[in-house]
Order: structure tokens, then sequence, then C-alpha cells
């Protein structure tokens, strides 16, 4: 146990260093939630009917940009060799793993919210429901993101494929967390409903993404 | 002829060569009877003739699921027993599984315009599809992307295990969720719901699609055997050109035997 | 055989079925031919398997 909190408070330390990306993923999200009111235009009814929508695209943009760090960097100087060589099973290093980045980069983008709410105008209710699906919603992106790391690590321009891999598996995240956000809302549907999907999906991310992320380390660094 | 002579690549290549002019054969005698039965088939009271589109779109349709199933397969065979010729099925599989996918979106997108009045609609079993298409493709540029066959053949085996839960999603997605797209009314228990003058036909062009892809499968694989041993040959001469290149010493440059023929008939012609 | 008002819709639709399949038998056909040639090609430079069997399996 001691092990895998050392793995998690490395990880989060190293994120938050100047060149860690952590930070830099909370300036993405700042970037492209300010980019789409000028593709839009300045019609502010419609980006508050948008601005669930907008919050889920930028964060789940911006937890893509940073995934290729899980294990990249450790790849580099080969930690992930001897983490790989560890007495610490594969599985559970992995999830520590994708629970430090989840810390060090999801959760910066969830305080950012009510902040970037106010520039597209959504008033505070919902902006703590987008928040509220974004925070049961952002570890889902971060696990099952880790299984195409794992799979794009040992590639050396990997980044686009990491992307091409991960987006048809962020989609039923991207679908249930904005209709929560909206339910919330504008609310005849209930919130409990996709919310409570959103749910489950991290919590089988939990399992599935650890379990297929170490398969693939394994087969991938031998 | 057991399943394990099967393993071979050598036997695999002749057993191909030996069966894959009779399941053309067959693929298309039974495409032309389905054909022939599609354009005999009634009007829909409803549909009209466009009711002839479901015979090309629904094969195409259950294919593109049915082939995802089949590399998942492959993959674990890959995975857990390591079977040889694994990679090689998984690897031939997948671009004809994309293509019978892209072919149920588009069929499926000009059967609804008149039936539904859009060319597409975001409900959930258009955007599953969708979504194994793109995974699909996904699929492709990962065995491209490794250099290695062995190595892409494991990576690629993780994935398509991995997008496996989206094919019981697309099959119970009309069933799960209140969509455009009509419910099912052949694979269903209590037996099939459609008229025995389109479930006829229907079937048998089910049929035809499925020789037509254990055809395009085999010969697919086939030349995935072929390409590999391209490969190993191309790196032999590789070594073979480098090693003459270099000076010989009296314990040898290379790696053993392999090499030592190669270099020696080298040498000897020269 | 009429085909009613959406006569257009139908046939584009046997059409690119057709023609995907098409592409993809010819596609195969060639890949095959080529993989052929190419192991003729370094046989005929001299190299060989381990087996010293032909490559082409036939």
């Amino acid at each position: 146990m001691t092990a895998l909190a050392a793995l998690v408070r490395r990880d989060i330390k190293i994120a938050l260093r100047v060149g860690g990306g952590a930070l830099i993923g909370v300036l993405f999200f700042l970037t492209v939630v300010v980019l789409m009111p000028f593709a839009i235009g300045p019609d502010i009814p419609l980006l508050a009917r948008l601005g669930p929508a907008i919050l889920w695209l930028g964060a789940l943009l911006a937890s893509l940009l940073t995934l290729d760090r899980l294990f990249m960097a450790d790849h580099e100087d080969g930690s992930l060799d001897l983490i790989l060589m560890s007495r610490t099973p594969l599985e559970l290093a992995c999830a520590a793993k994708a629970l430090a980045h989840w810390l060090a980069a999801g959760l910066p983008l969830i305080v950012a919210t009510p902040v970037l709410g106010l520039l597209l105008n959504l008033d505070a209710a919902a902006t703590s429901a987008v928040a509220l699906t974004l925070l049961a919603g952002t570890p889902a992106l971060t696990f099952t993101g880790m299984i195409g790391a794992a799979l794009a690590v040992t590639l050396h321009r990997g980044g686009l494929l990491l992307a091409v891999l991960v987006l048809p598996l962020s989609i039923p995240v991207l679908i249930f967390g904005v209709a929560a956000s909206q339910a919330a809302i504008t609310g005849p549907l209930s919130f409990g409903t996709p919310f409570s999907i959103l749910c489950a999906l991290s919590l089988v991310s939990f399992v599935v993404g650890p379990f297929a992320a170490a398969a693939s380390l394994r087969h991938g660094l031998d | 002829m057991t399943l394990i002579d099967l393993a071979n690549p050598t036997r695999f290549l002749s057993l191909t060569a030996r069966v894959l002019p009779w399941l053309a054969g067959a693929t298309a005698i039974l495409l032309a009877i389905g054909l022939y039965q599609s354009a005999m088939a009634p009007d829909d009271y409803q549909q009209g003739a466009t009711v002839k589109i479901m015979f090309i779109h629904v094969p195409n349709a259950w294919l593109s699921m049915f082939v995802w199933g089949v590399m998942s397969i492959a993959a674990l065979g890959t995975l857990v027993w390591r079977h040889p010729l694994a990679d090689v099925a998984a690897k031939a599989a997948a671009p004809i599984g994309a293509a019978f996918t892209f072919l149920a979106l588009v069929t499926g997108s000009l059967w609804g315009r008149p039936m539904w009045g859009t060319y597409w609609e975001w409900d959930a079993r258009l955007t599953s599809v969708l979504v194994l298409f793109l995974m699909y493709l996904g699929l492709i540029a990962l065995w491209r992307a490794v250099e290695d066959p062995s190595r892409a053949a494991r990576a690629a085996a993780v994935l398509t295990l991995v997008g496996a839960i989206n094919i019981p999603i697309i099959k119970f997605s009309v069933d799960w969720w209140n969509t455009l797209h009509q419910g099912a009314s052949v694979l269903r228990i209590g037996g099939p719901t459609m008229d025995r003058a389109f479930l006829i036909p229907l079937l048998v062009m089910a049929v035809a699609f499925s020789l037509l892809f254990i055809t395009l499968h085999l010969a697919a694989m086939r030349n995935e055997i072929l390409r590999r041993r391209v490969r190993s040959l191309q790196m032999l001469q590789a070594r073979a050109f480098s090693s003459e290149s270099l000076p010989r010493t009296g314990s040898g440059v290379g790696t053993g035997s392999r090499e030592g023929n190669a270099s020696k008939q080298q040498s000897g012609a020269a | 055989m009429s085909l009613g008002p959406y006569t257009s819709f139908i046939v584009t639709s046997y059409t690119l079925v057709a023609a995907v399949v098409l592409i993809l038998i010819v596609w195969i056909a060639l890949d095959y031919r080529g993989q052929k040639e190419r192991l003729r090609e370094l046989e005929a430079g001299g190299i060989a398997r381990r087996s010293g069997r032909g490559a082409a399996g036939f």
C-alpha cells in the first residue's frame, strides 16, 4: 500500500511542477471555452444554452491533451520499466497513476468551471450542475483514456493515434455528462438517470481501465 | 485435418488455395439468388419499393458486428492461447469489417431519407454504429502504427476486446432507448415478426454476405501471411548485404546458419 | 419493375454496395499478385527460408 501511495504522491508532484503539464490543461480549457463565443457569435441566450456542452467539450479535449503524459515521461526515463518489474501488481500501479493524473489534471478543470461558466453566461445553478457532472465524469475520461495512453506509449509520434483511439470510448461519457447537466438546468427530464449512468461509467472504467492498460503495457513493452 | 493443423501457415495456405474457388463460387451463386429474390419481392404497404434497401442494409449491419466478434475471438487467440494465425486473422478482418460498417451506415442513411425524412439522426442505434465505424478506423490505424507485427497484434487485441463492449450496446440500443430506428424484427425472443416474403430474401442475402466475408477474409489472411514472409526475407536480404560489406573474421560475422547460407550463396555466385 | 418515387435511393444503395464490394475484391486480388511478385523476386535473388521450402506455399 505504501508503494502505491508513494507512486501517487510522486506523480502528483511531477505533474504540478513547471513542465509537468497539469496546469497547462486548465489553460487549454480556458482557451477552448474562450474560442467558442468567437466562433458562435455574441448570442448570449445561445451561449447559455450551449454552456454545458461547451464546458464538457473543453474538459474532454483538455484531459485528452494531458493524457499522453501519463506514461510517456516514465517510458522515456526508464521508470516505466521499473514499475513493470516491481512487486506491486501492474493493474494497481496503473490505477494509482490514473488517480494521480486525475487529481493533478482533472480536479483543476472542475475548479476552473465556475469561472468559465461566467464567461458563458451560466447562472450559479447551471454551473454547479456542470461541475458536479464533471466531477463524476472526468474520472471515467482519465481511466478509459489511460487505455489509449498505454497502447500508444511505445509509439514515438503516438499523440494523434492516442486521440483517435480514446475519443470513441469517451463519447458515452460526454453524452451522459451533457444530458445530466441539461436535465438539471432545464429540467423536465430527471437529473438522476443520466447522472447515475455517468457514475456507473466511471465505476466501470475504474476496473476496466487499469486491467486493459496493464495488459497493453505488458504486451507492448516486452 | 484437425484445427491444430490449421495453425501451420503453410498448411493453411494450401488449404486456402483449394477452398477459395469453391467459396467464391458459392458466394456468387447465393448473391445472384438473393438479388433475384430481392428484385422479385413485393412492395411493402407502407414503404413501397424502398423496402428493397433492407435486403442490403441489414446483412451489412449484421456483418459489421459479426466481424468485430470474429476479431474479438482472434484477439483472445492472440492474448490467451498465442495461436499463430490469430494475429493474421485479426489484421485481415479489420478493413473488411470497416467496409461493411460503412455500407451499413450509407445504405441506412439512404433508406432513412425516404422512410423517416432525414438522412441522419443522432439516436442510439445510429450513434453507436458510427462509434463502431470510428473504432474500426482507430484499430486499422493502430495496426499500421506499430512496426513489429506481433507487437501490433497484441496492442490491437487489447483494443479489440475493449471495443467489444460496443456490440451488445448496438444490438440492444433499440430496446433500451427510444430510438428512431425500428426495433428488432428478426433476432428476437419469440421469433421473427417479418413476413416470409421479405424474410426469405433477407436471410438468403445474409448468408450470401457472410460467405462473401469468409471468402474475402481467407484471401486477405493469405495475403497477410505472404506479406510477413516477404518481410522476413527482406530482413534476411538486408542482413546478407550488410554482412558482405563488413570485413569477415574467422569466427563469423553473423548470427547463424540462416545468414551463413545466404552469404555462402552470394559468394558462391560471385 | 417499377421502383416507385424513390428509385434513385434504391439504385444508389445497390450501386454503392456493389462498388465497395468490387473495390475490396480488386484490392485483395492486387495485393495477392503484389506479394507473390515480391516473393518471386526475393527468392530469385537467392534468399532462402529456414525450411528451404518455397515461400509462396504451393
